[in-house]
């Protein structure tokens, strides 16, 4: 391998061209790659932290933004009070910093539209953000795969992506967002104001025209395993069921 | 790359800092990580399988496997997504003794570990040998839970956590390095915690 290229480093210095909190505790952070940077829908990256010292910190955050967004990559960060690079995230950087930045990470739990459908999708709290990825890059497709986001938060205001979520709903193109509000009455005549159970994964897929092919579930550890418990409650085969934990 | 305004104010106390490999963080909680949903395998239907390629070459039920000789393990772990948790106490039979229960030598160089839900990953036969690993049934003087796989998940602490396969049921033994699950999606076909071999593409 002597008359090869030197090797690169598979980091890449990334800089912050925006800011933009989604909820109280959900900020977004859009990045510039140095290098070219494709990727698929699902997939993360892992953010690297360097002190003086030379002391590194690097956590994996999931991508929200569709490959067909452009340039620009976002990452939805959510601050954990005992974290220690989301604090950094959130109290600290700012537009024009640089962080570094690995990947795209990750080959299982990705979809794209030419693996067709339906979709069903389930997510807790930021477990939405990968999800968000496949929503995204369904409608900058204009694919015909019918989905179906059943999306648990707490209350109203911490439904990440809300906005973009009911316009993505409200075209009526075969999408349907379904929200588990668990501290709050639901407001909107399709949500539910508890968290997720069997009946509301069976009622979710009646939205859609034919079984799930595929069903993705991120979220906490005890988020995905009732959601993925559910959904085999509610006749989806093991098979189908991706799963993405935070780990916590 | 210095990153503005970040400190090492977590950096580990020197004396815990040998134990932690590069680019890890000291967790205290045993996070729970699956590339699917968990699943629930009562003990009585439980089986565990030694193989050559396709051949079977003995198997186990839960009553039997457990009347093999238990060691204790008690080690660091190493996950990929970046924690390291010291001194994890693991109590289940060394690869070593299934092998002799079976009255066989390794038939060849690498292994896979396979689980009930699929899962697959593969580990040359020489890191699960030697003492090196063990098939786990207890975590702390318990069952292992069903999260971190019970009742039986293969112990495998010198390499990244991925390779200590959940749910096991059996080790084949394979001609060439095959890769598993992860192994095929981008992860290091070895994972060696310190050489920081995450994934594919890493020296």
């Amino acid at each position: 391998m002597s008359d090869g290229p030197a090797t690169q480093s598979p980091w890449q210095t990334v800089t912050i061209t925006r800011i933009e909190k989604r909820t109280p505790r959900v900020t977004s952070f859009f990045l510039q790659p140095s290098r070219p940077f494709a990727y698929r829908a699902g997939q993360h990256v892992d953010v690297r932290l360097t002190a003086p010292d030379g002391y590194h910190a690097r956590r994996s955050y999931s991508i929200a933004s569709a490959p067909e967004a452009g340039e620009t990559i976002e990452l939805a960060i959510e601050r954990l009070d005992d974290g220690e690079v989301s604090p950094f995230f959130h109290d600290i950087a700012a537009v024009g910093d640089e962080v570094e930045l690995r990947g795209p990470l990750g080959g299982h739990f990705v979809w794209s539209d030419s693996d067709g459908g339906p979709l069903l999708l389930v997510g807790g709290g930021s477990g939405v953000v990968p999800l968000m990825s496949m929503i995204r890059h369904r409608a900058a497709r204009k694919s015909a795969v019918p989905a179906a986001l059943v999306f648990s938060a707490r209350i109203w205001d911490e439904v990440i992506f809300r906005d973009e979520l009911i316009d993505f709903h409200d075209r009526r193109d075969g999408f349907d967002l379904v929200l588990a509000l668990t501290r709050e009455p639901a407001r909107r005549p399709t949500d539910y104001s508890r968290r997720v159970d069997a009946a509301m994964m069976e009622q979710s897929m009646l939205r859609l025209p034919a079984p799930p092919r595929f069903a993705f579930v991120c979220g906490s550890n005890a988020f995905v395993s009732a959601a993925a418990q559910a959904l085999i409650d509610a006749g989806v085969p093991a098979s189908l069921i991706r799963t993405e934990r935070y780990g916590i | 790359m210095v990153t503005r305004g970040f400190s090492s104010g977590r950096k580990p106390p020197t004396d815990t800092d040998a134990r932690i490999p590069p680019g890890q963080y000291l967790e205290q909680g045993f996070p729970v990580l699956s590339a699917g949903p968990t699943p629930r395998v009562r003990t009585e239907d439980w089986s565990f399988t030694l193989k050559h390629g396709p051949r079977p070459i003995k198997t186990w039920n839960w009553t039997e496997f457990n009347a093999l000789p238990l060691t204790k393990m008690t080690r660091d772990i190493h996950c990929v997504t970046a924690w390291t948790k010291f001194d994890t106490a693991w109590q289940g039979v060394l690869v070593d003794d299934i092998l002799a229960d079976a009255g066989i030598e390794p038939p060849t160089a690498f292994t896979l570990a396979l689980s009930f839900d699929g899962y697959s990953t593969n580990v040359p036969t020489q890191d699960l040998t030697a003492g090196k690993a063990i098939v786990a049934l207890l975590y702390e003087g318990e069952p292992i839970t069903p999260d971190h796989g019970g009742p039986a998940r293969l112990l495998v602490p010198h390499l990244y956590f991925w390779k200590s396969a959940k749910w096991l049921n059996g080790l084949q033994f394979t001609e060439r390095d095959e890769p598993g699950f992860w192994e095929l999606r981008g992860y290091h076909i070895y994972g060696d915690p310190w050489r920081e071999q995450r994934y594919t593409g890493d020296p």
